[in-house]
């Protein structure tokens, strides 16, 4: 058994070497448009599988995403900047102190977002998670545009309609990248885990988890603060990668696409959140075609602003309705699977049975 | 005083149109245990027919002349509520033994298909909406404005209320929409129709938010393919806070919601622009406090 784990190890640790190789030829040969699509993939990769951990392992429908990372986004923007540049950019009216004097590193500033974020969803978690239902659904969709509604009037600390603008960039390939693999060691190390048992537990069945002495309320919670947290550390990469946030930005847009990639990679997998994450970042990418003028076969085809979403909608329906289980259903890549695909018998592991 | 009965008929006209729109949501929600997401994407598609209808257009080469509001509106309704059917058929029947989640995501695919479809086809430029003169003009006793809309409103939803009422409790598919939300095994066995009672639902929901929506697009007059969000998640608040399910409580719950709304504007006119967050203020508050709503029956906690 030791034998096999060391293995194990060893492959993961040589699979991340390999990326960190990629990264840097990719940084250092490649366009800053395919730098930038990297950077996006890294986020997405954050923002898909903690949304996972709520929608897809604990089973509870939340719509919340782009709400903590609003709030993600705009404290550690807030907490990076310097005291002169948020003068300048304040210019309705002054921000409001102590704000107009701090000024943190970028590593702090992200911490103390996703930590707000995680604040946040305990506040809102608490009254819904008492109650059975599907409330989960419509608080976290009413709470992003309450979010929105804030981040627009509340002028002297979000500077409203406005938005924030010349933050440093930086965020660059080394920290989206060492997040999104810091993230998805944290969850995978969850849902392994008993606590991540017990989600699924609720997930198949709320009253039998409960009969088995799981603590409902207790894990759904859990599930969604620490989602929120790395939905907060999400929205700040993405602030400090775009230089630029307003309240226009985190609409529920982001949440509509976030729920494509989880449904499509394998609702419940995050395996599953994690291709899916990806195929939507170039994907989307390929699919701005749609939106493009063009001219086929003679014919002058007019850009159809919109017709992107249409696509998505239809897919996201489409996948509910044949093609349920996503591209990974409910699989998770392992070191274990890879082996015995090269004929490498291996002990099979009692506690893998249950899915 | 005149301030108070001013800011009360408002709020009831306010309300009476939460109420119209959020016996959608409980009808859905009591039978099949659906936020039906798109709902307030309904009543956005039937403010567009409603404008359609009033201006005239052009279809398949021919132009079709502007109608009266008399015509205009029942076909409006009329369609909405054929638009209704199609969305259950297509989008939520085929889920019917399907997670719950998995309906709700649906859901949500389909109101997002819904306003997407609408930008991509009638661009995003919020346009104007013709109030028919029947509408306009206001009345004053003894100093306090009554639009005569307000009047339209108030009588229209009372209408649409008491017959939405008789279809519940005083009809045979009533007693079959009752009968499904209370289980939704059992009623099959007995000879109901469940797929046909379900539609019924779905078509009288959409029908109302249409009434909802035409008279919304007077009150405000500009219609945009993102419109019907806001009331959608105001409605439903109401609908929760008269109890979720529960016919009588959604209307009740819609006026109460209507009045809190525009009281908060009247007393605190610098906030006005925080009272989109009363809504969910309340609907935490309800959450924690009374799940059940005012109407409605005890929830397990």
């Amino acid at each position: 058994m030791e034998r096999e784990k060391i293995i194990n190890t060893a492959a993961t640790v040589l699979s991340l070497l390999a990326l960190t190789g990629l990264l840097k030829w990719a940084s250092s040969y490649e366009s800053p448009y395919i730098v930038q699509i990297l950077n996006t993939t890294a986020i997405y990769i954050i923002l898909s599988t903690s949304y996972n951990l709520v929608n897809g392992v604990t089973g509870q429908f939340s719509l919340g995403p782009n709400a903590f990372m609003a709030i993600g986004a705009y404290t550690s923007a807030l907490l990076t900047m310097t005291p002169d540049e948020k003068e300048i950019t304040f210019i309705i009216q002054p921000i409001i102190s102590p704000l107009d004097k701090i000024a943190i590193p970028f590593l702090p500033s992200l911490l103390i977002g996703g930590t707000i974020a995680a604040l946040f969803a305990f506040f809102i978690g608490f009254p819904v998670f008492r109650v059975r239902g599907d409330y989960l659904a419509i608080v976290t969709l009413g709470f992003g545009e309450i979010v929105r509604v804030f981040a627009t009037n509340a002028i002297s600390i979000t500077n409203g309609s406005l938005g924030l603008k010349g933050l440093k960039q930086y965020t660059n390939i080394w920290w989206s990248w060492g997040w999104a693999v810091f993230t998805v060691f944290c969850l995978v190390g969850i849902v392994e885990s008993s606590y991540g048992r017990a989600m699924k537990a609720i997930r198949e069945d709320e009253t039998a988890a409960q009969a088995m002495g799981i603590n409902v309320f207790r894990y759904k919670m859990l599930a969604f603060i620490i989602s929120a947290f790395f939905q907060g550390i999400g929205g700040g990469l993405l602030a400090h990668l775009l230089t630029t946030i307003d309240p226009k930005l985190f609409t529920f847009f982001f949440t509509f696409n976030l729920l494509i990639m989880i449904v499509a990679g394998g609702l419940g997998s995050m395996t599953g959140s994690i291709i899916g994450a990806v195929i939507f970042a170039w994907g989307s990418e390929l699919l701005r075609w749609v939106e493009e003028p063009h001219q086929i076969a003679g014919i002058f085809i007019p850009g159809i602003p919109g017709m992107r979403m249409v696509i998505f909608s239809l897919i996201l329906i489409l996948i509910m309705i044949f093609f349920r289980k996503g591209i990974t259903g409910r699989w998770e890549f392992s070191w274990d699977w890879v082996f015995s695909r090269f004929g490498w018998k291996r002990k099979i592991k009692i506690e893998k049975a249950h899915d | 005083m005149e301030v108070f009965f001013q800011q009360l008929i408002n709020g009831v006209s306010l309300g009476s149109l939460y109420a119209l729109i959020a016996i959608g949501y409980t009808m859905v929600y009591g039978v099949i245990r659906l936020i039906n997401f798109a709902h307030g994407d309904v009543m956005m598609v039937s403010t567009y027919l409603a404008f359609f209808a009033l201006t005239g257009f052009s279809l398949l080469g021919s132009f079709i002349p502007q109608m009266s509001w008399y015509f205009s509106f029942p076909i409006t309704i009329f369609l909405t509520g054929a638009l209704g059917y199609l969305i259950e058929r297509l989008a939520y029947r085929p889920l019917r033994g399907a997670p719950r989640i998995s309906a709700l995501m649906t859901a949500i695919g389909v109101s997002f298909l819904l306003e997407n479809l609408v930008l991509v086809i009638f661009g995003g430029r919020p346009k104007g909406f013709p109030t028919p003169d029947a509408f306009a003009g206001v009345f004053y006793i003894k100093g306090v404005a009554l639009p005569s809309l307000s009047l339209w409103i108030f009588g229209i939803t009372l209408t649409f209320l008491g017959a939405t009422f008789y279809l519940v409790y005083r009809t045979k598919s009533g007693i079959g929409m009752r009968a499904i939300s209370r289980d939704f095994e059992t009623p099959q066995l007995m000879g109901i129709d469940v797929n046909r009672i379900i539609s019924l639902t779905f078509i009288v929901g959409s029908a109302l938010a249409a009434a909802g929506g035409i008279m919304w697009a007077m009150r405000y007059p500009q219609i945009n393919p993102f419109m019907g969000i806001m009331p959608g998640i105001k409605a439903f608040t109401a609908a929760v806070l008269g109890g979720i399910g529960n016919v009588v409580g959604a209307a009740i719950g819609g006026l109460i919601l209507g009045i809190i709304e525009i009281s908060f504007v009247a007393i605190f006119p610098d906030s006005a622009g925080y009272r989109d967050a009363i809504a969910f203020f309340i609907l935490i508050f309800i959450l924690l406090f009374r799940p059940s709503g005012i109407m409605g029956e005890r929830l397990p906690e």
